[in-house]
């Protein structure tokens, strides 16, 4: 563990006050564990360590149910989250820390037949993949023996749908309405089969987008591909909101899995439900944000612009992450201390019905030519209803939000999310049916 | 690579890594499901099968062909609808220090409790003269025979697949590769008019 040792100080210096004896020997422990545990005793280690990672000391950390997949002892690489259900994984998952969204593009007169099989083949892969399996005629399968929480998600475009089953399209299964704010390219923009890969390791999401791009070759071309990111696997306590590179404590409100709410708002309720049982939608918003013109703003304004306090996220009526925005408070000279014009005073809706689930993930590319930075947020919206969720949102902000000053959308899909399928089945049977 | 022959064929109880990796709860039930149209008596299961997609000519199908009885069992043939004929191939190095592919005298032999791993650059079912394109994501149907006399009957999925190009060591036209990758070029003949 000599490797580790001075890491271990770099990162968690000795706390003045701290002269507990058994400290050092606990921190090991966790650090060892953080490292090589993904398992029950691992995590147990973990939930110790609550002081020696930053993030929500009040969540407890509980992780999440498919994190405990690896044995004890073992890398968390080994973890695996299952494929075959009635619900596709990768929604209700807890976000792994890389997620690549590929869109393809089926090709011309493609027959109805053959998108039963690529979606056959596909499937396929994806099983034995997020189980750590190679897939068949796997050229580099040792790569797919660490699935780190490797899933795969797939979302069908309107292309693909009318193809089938036009009948079984929903009617939001279009582009969304053009909003002013838009400047979409088609390189970030439309497309008939979402892949969403994600893992913990971005070695192990590279593997299976080729193995599924391999498969997928004499059917459908590659339209486009976002490649995003998060905190690394251990770096945050499970739980914690991600940040943006706006730095911002990005979806504090979000309904996360374990939060009320969420099952109706991603999985729909009888009132309204999703376009078939246990399917629902993807919305994909590729905002493109301005450092550059960002760095001009000083803390206030950066805090005035959200509504919330860019150091811990708190609404600048309260004092924690999670306290409730109250519009009603005024500043000393009479003005809203959460400005009307606030991105989160803008998004949250009066209809309780508007609401989504965010699972997004940031991107640092290469700056264009003269520029410093190509950062941006991949923004993947999951709800029931794209029409009765996401859209009326989506207009607020686009006639209203301070943040659109340093933000712009450039790319846009919406795509009809499939139920999950049992083994011999394949991910879009329905369709067929 | 003859260190890998002995490996794949004679060595089976130390099988690679690589082979194991592909022995998963789910391709167990997989197998069972491929095998179930033949007699448990025969006992040989076919798992991870695939069969590498071409337009004409011929095509290569690989798996791992597993023997959980107690006695050795030698596949000596096999069959496909697709095809008009189908061999049983081993690749060797030839003369040249190329790898070649030739007709595995004698059949497989697969040993008791072991498995007989199928693979491009490996043992191989040759599938000659097809009658048909075989295209990715199709459920081709294969029988292998047996020194027994039973038949162990499966399918393997197509896929595009760019490797399996080693050429013949003992057949006329000695250049033909496993079917080209090149869709839409209809120039491969069939092996039987080359």
């Amino acid at each position: 563990m000599t490797r580790e040792a001075p890491q271990e100080d770099h990162d968690n210096p000795p706390q003045p006050g701290t002269s507990d004896p058994a400290k050092p020997r606990r921190r090991g422990l966790a650090r060892r564990h953080l490292i090589l545990g993904g398992g029950a005793a691992g995590l147990g280690a973990l939930a110790g360590a609550a002081t020696l990672l930053p993030g929500r000391a009040s969540d407890g950390g509980a992780p999440p149910s498919d994190m405990a997949a690896g044995q004890a002892g073992e890398p968390h690489g080994t973890g695996t989250v299952p494929f075959f259900g009635a619900r596709q994984a990768g929604i209700d998952t807890d976000a792994q820390a890389h997620g690549n969204f590929v869109a393809l593009e089926l090709r011309p007169e493609l027959p109805r037949e053959r998108v039963g099989a690529l979606l056959r083949l596909l499937t396929d892969d994806a099983a034995r993949l997020t189980q750590g399996l190679g897939a068949l005629a796997d050229t580099e399968a040792e790569l797919a023996a660490s699935p780190a929480r490797l899933t795969v998600t797939f979302g069908f475009g309107p292309g693909l749908v009318d193809l089938v089953d036009p009948a079984q399209r929903p009617p939001w299964l279009m582009p969304l309405p053009a909003f002013g704010i838009d400047r979409l390219r088609p390189e970030f923009s439309g497309g008939d089969l979402l892949l969403q890969i994600c893992s913990d390791d971005p070695l192990t999401v590279a593997h299976a987008q080729r193995m599924l791009l391999k498969d997928a070759r004499s059917f459908a071309t590659v339209k486009w591909v976002q490649q995003g990111f998060r905190r690394a696997y251990g770096t945050e306590r499970p739980g914690t909101t991600m940040r943006n590179l706006f730095g911002q404590v990005d979806g504090t409100s979000n309904p996360v899995p374990s939060s009320e709410g969420h099952e109706e708002v991603v999985w729909g309720a009888g009132s309204h439900p999703a376009w078939v049982e246990n399917g629902t939608s993807l919305v994909i918003r590729r905002i493109e944000m301005n450092l550059d013109t960002w760095d001009e703003l000083d803390r206030s304004g950066r805090d005035a612009s959200v509504g919330r306090r860019m150091d811990n996220g708190a609404p600048l009526t309260g004092t924690d992450e999670f306290d409730e925005p109250d519009f009603q408070v005024l500043n000393t000279v009479g003005f809203p201390a959460i400005e009307d014009f606030s991105h989160m005073r803008r998004a949250r809706p009066e209809d309780p019905s508007q609401r989504i689930f965010r699972r997004a993930y940031n991107y640092d590319g290469a700056p264009a030519a003269g520029q410093i930075s190509g950062s941006g947020l991949i923004f993947a919206s999951y709800q029931s209803d794209v029409a009765r969720q996401f859209t009326p949102i989506q207009q607020r902000l686009d006639e209203l939000d301070m943040l659109n000053q340093w933000t712009v959308p450039i790319g846009s899909a919406v795509f009809a999310i499939p139920p999950g399928c049992e083994e011999g089945g394949f991910i879009g049977e329905h369709l067929f049916a | 690579m003859n260190r890998k022959i002995r490996t794949t064929f004679i060595s089976l109880a130390a099988a690679t890594a690589l082979a194991l990796a592909g022995c998963g709860a789910y391709d167990e039930g997989r197998a069972a499901d491929q095998a179930s149209s033949s007699d448990a008596a025969t006992a040989l299961v076919a798992n991870e099968t695939w069969v590498k997609a071409v337009d004409s000519g011929m095509t290569g199908a690989f798996g791992t062909i597993k023997n959980p009885t107690s006695q050795d069992i030698t596949v000596t043939g096999a069959s496909s609808p697709v095809s008009k004929t189908a061999e049983l191939h081993e690749t060797v190095m030839g003369t040249d220090g190329s790898m070649k592919m030739q007709a595995k005298q004698g059949g497989f032999t697969v040993p008791a409790h072991g498995e007989l791993v199928l693979e491009p650059g490996a043992g191989h079912i040759m599938l000659m003269g097809l009658t048909k394109p075989v295209v990715a994501g199709e459920e081709i149907a294969l029988e292998l025979e047996m020194d027994n006399g039973r038949t162990l009957s499966f399918t393997a999925q197509a896929k595009d697949f760019s490797g399996a190009n080693e050429s013949y060591a003992d057949i006329d036209g000695a250049d033909m590769d496993h079917g080209s990758m090149d869709h839409g070029t209809e120039s491969d003949a069939p092996a039987e008019h080359k």
